[in-house]
């Protein structure tokens, strides 16, 4: 027990002593490791605030049932709570004749002949139910659940459910385009994962390359593979968790620059105030999580970069 | 101590570095094998300390049977024989001190143990006052004096010296060699290769001469013309 304390404690020591003796070598890659958790962190936050975005956009989609005016305030209360445990179905707004009224006064305020039109005495509008979907690229089979005999003759003969016709193609447009844009998202960071993984790996494998004769004397000095191993995993460790902290002081500076300089906030799909205020309502999880990405990504990388000047395999 | 019997080692049909070669050398003899380059005398070595495995034949070293060698017991071998190579082997980042202290620390060895042998180790092949030095701030002999105080700290039966004096200016060489037998007299198994024929002439011990993968001479007390 003594004796393998003795031996982790200098596995430890050894691979801080080296990462300072190798500064020249640690420098190169804790840049690289930097900019690619950097890109990584920066990919994701932009991911977040943009699926932010489109989800304002869809929350913004829903469809209205225009109803009769002889259904029932029971028949109401049964398709109201069929609704509501439909799956797809978010949240069921109902609107009555009366509130439609005053919404439309609301929003006409300004143009008396469409005022005249309506009075309190003849109510043109219908009650209608607002109903918004968790997907609205799935907004077809709420239609037909709606669409069904007992519900359908709920329904305002005339006016239906607005999901159909221009409005119809319109929603699936953007149905369709968010669905693509969020892939593209997905796609984007996973790829970039991958190719960034790929830059870390061989960074370090050109640093571990450069001291293979260290590793080949101390394996003829008779040291076990994990007593050469360690000190290279320590010290990629470190790499990692320094590259961690770097990347993340470096956003959190281009946000408190960007926040200030664009009052505003606002680029196109790419929500500036949200994204500094996701970023430092999470910064405690994203810095846990970026250290523990780093930490993992250099132990992991160099004990397979090691793994091939440690065999102990002789030729026969 | 070191028994070789009807020892082969072949890269390929065209390359045979050894051929049957048997070789026996007592506890406490110092001996030196002689040969060109590429006689097979780096092979051989490469052979004792388990680099390569031989093609045929029965090696045996300080009672350890090479056949019943487990790959991941080969470390354990090699802290029993102390070995020098030609280009010296230091660790390029660590001092003086620390690699030699290095073949301690992969034993297990405690920190204040450690601290008391170093020295005394440095003391032997006079290297004391460099113990804080980097390797890239000595001399090639003082390098090739620090490997050999690794090699010996851990007191091994066996010092293999693979052309210790190879890479060395005539002064230099003669001081390393004079640390090995300084060692050999303490009870050190010495298995030494050069060809240098000034050492071996001087030295006059046992000379093992390869030719070709072949021993073609085994004399005691003996000189060489190249």
């Amino acid at each position: 027990m003594k004796r393998s304390w003795i031996t982790f404690t200098r596995v430890i020591k050894s691979g801080f002593v080296n990462f300072f003796r190798n500064l020249s070598l640690a420098l190169p890659a804790i840049a690289v490791m930097t900019v690619t958790l950097f890109i990584s962190l920066f990919l994701y936050i932009a991911n977040i605030t943009f699926s932010n975005t489109i989800n304002q956009i869809s929350d913004k989609i829903n469809i209205t049932v225009y109803l009769s005016d002889k259904t029932t305030t029971q028949q109401l209360n049964d398709f109201e709570n069929s609704l509501r445990n439909f799956p797809n179905v978010k949240k069921v707004e109902y609107i009555s004749k009366d509130e439609a009224l005053a919404i439309y006064k609301a929003e006409n305020a300004g143009n008396q002949n469409l005022l005249n039109a309506v009075d309190e005495t003849s109510n043109p509008l219908p009650a209608s139910i607002n109903i918004t979907p968790y997907d609205i690229n799935k907004i077809q089979d709420i239609k037909n659940f709606i669409n069904q005999k007992q519900y359908l003759a709920l329904q305002d003969s005339q006016l239906g459910t607005s999901y159909s016709g221009d409005r119809k193609q319109a929603i699936d447009r953007i149905a369709k385009a968010t669905k693509v844009l969020r892939e593209a998202g997905l796609i984007g960071i996973g790829v970039f994962a991958l190719v960034s993984a790929l830059i870390i790996f061989n960074t370090l494998r050109m640093a571990i390359f450069n001291r293979k004769d260290e590793i080949t004397i101390m394996r003829l000095l008779g040291a076990k593979p994990w007593y050469i191993r360690g000190p290279f995993v320590v010290e990629a460790s470190f790499y990692g968790v320094i590259s961690a902290l770097i990347s993340i002081g470096v956003i959190e500076i281009m946000f408190s620059i960007f926040s200030s300089a664009l009052e505003a906030s606002s680029l196109g799909l790419l929500d500036i105030g949200y994204a500094s205020r996701y970023f430092n309502q999470y910064l405690w999880l994203i810095l846990l999580a970026q250290i523990v990405l780093g930490f993992t990504l250099g132990a992991l990388f160099s004990i397979i970069a090691t793994a091939r000047y440690l065999k102990l395999r002789t030729s026969k | 101590m070191i028994l070789l019997d009807r020892v082969s080692k072949i890269y390929n049909r065209k390359a045979t570095a050894l051929e049957r070669i048997n070789l026996h050398i007592e506890p406490k003899e110092f001996v030196i094998v002689v040969g060109q380059s590429g006689a097979g005398k780096t092979t051989l070595l490469r052979l004792l300390t388990r680099e390569e495995k031989p093609t045929s034949g029965k090696i045996v070293v300080g009672g350890i049977d090479y056949d019943k060698l487990k790959d991941k017991d080969i470390p354990l071998l090699r802290r029993k024989i102390g070995v020098v190579f030609q280009d010296f082997k230091l660790l390029p980042n660590r001092t003086v001190f620390e690699n030699v202290a290095f073949a301690l620390e992969i034993v297990g060895m405690g920190n204040k143990e450690i601290q008391n042998t170093v020295p005394k180790v440095l003391d032997i092949v006079n290297l004391k006052n460099k113990a804080n030095n980097m390797p890239y701030e000595l001399s090639g002999g003082e390098r090739q004096r620090v490997a050999i105080a690794r090699a010996i700290v851990r007191q091994p039966k066996i010092l293999i010296a693979d052309e210790p004096t190879g890479n060395l200016d005539p002064k230099f060489a003669w001081d390393v060699i004079k640390v090995l037998e300084k060692i050999n007299k303490f009870g050190t198994t010495v298995l030494l290769t050069t060809h240098n024929q000034e050492i071996v002439n001087k030295l006059k011990r046992r000379v093992v001469v390869i030719e070709n993968g072949k021993i073609v001479s085994d004399r005691t007390n003996a000189s060489y013309r190249l």
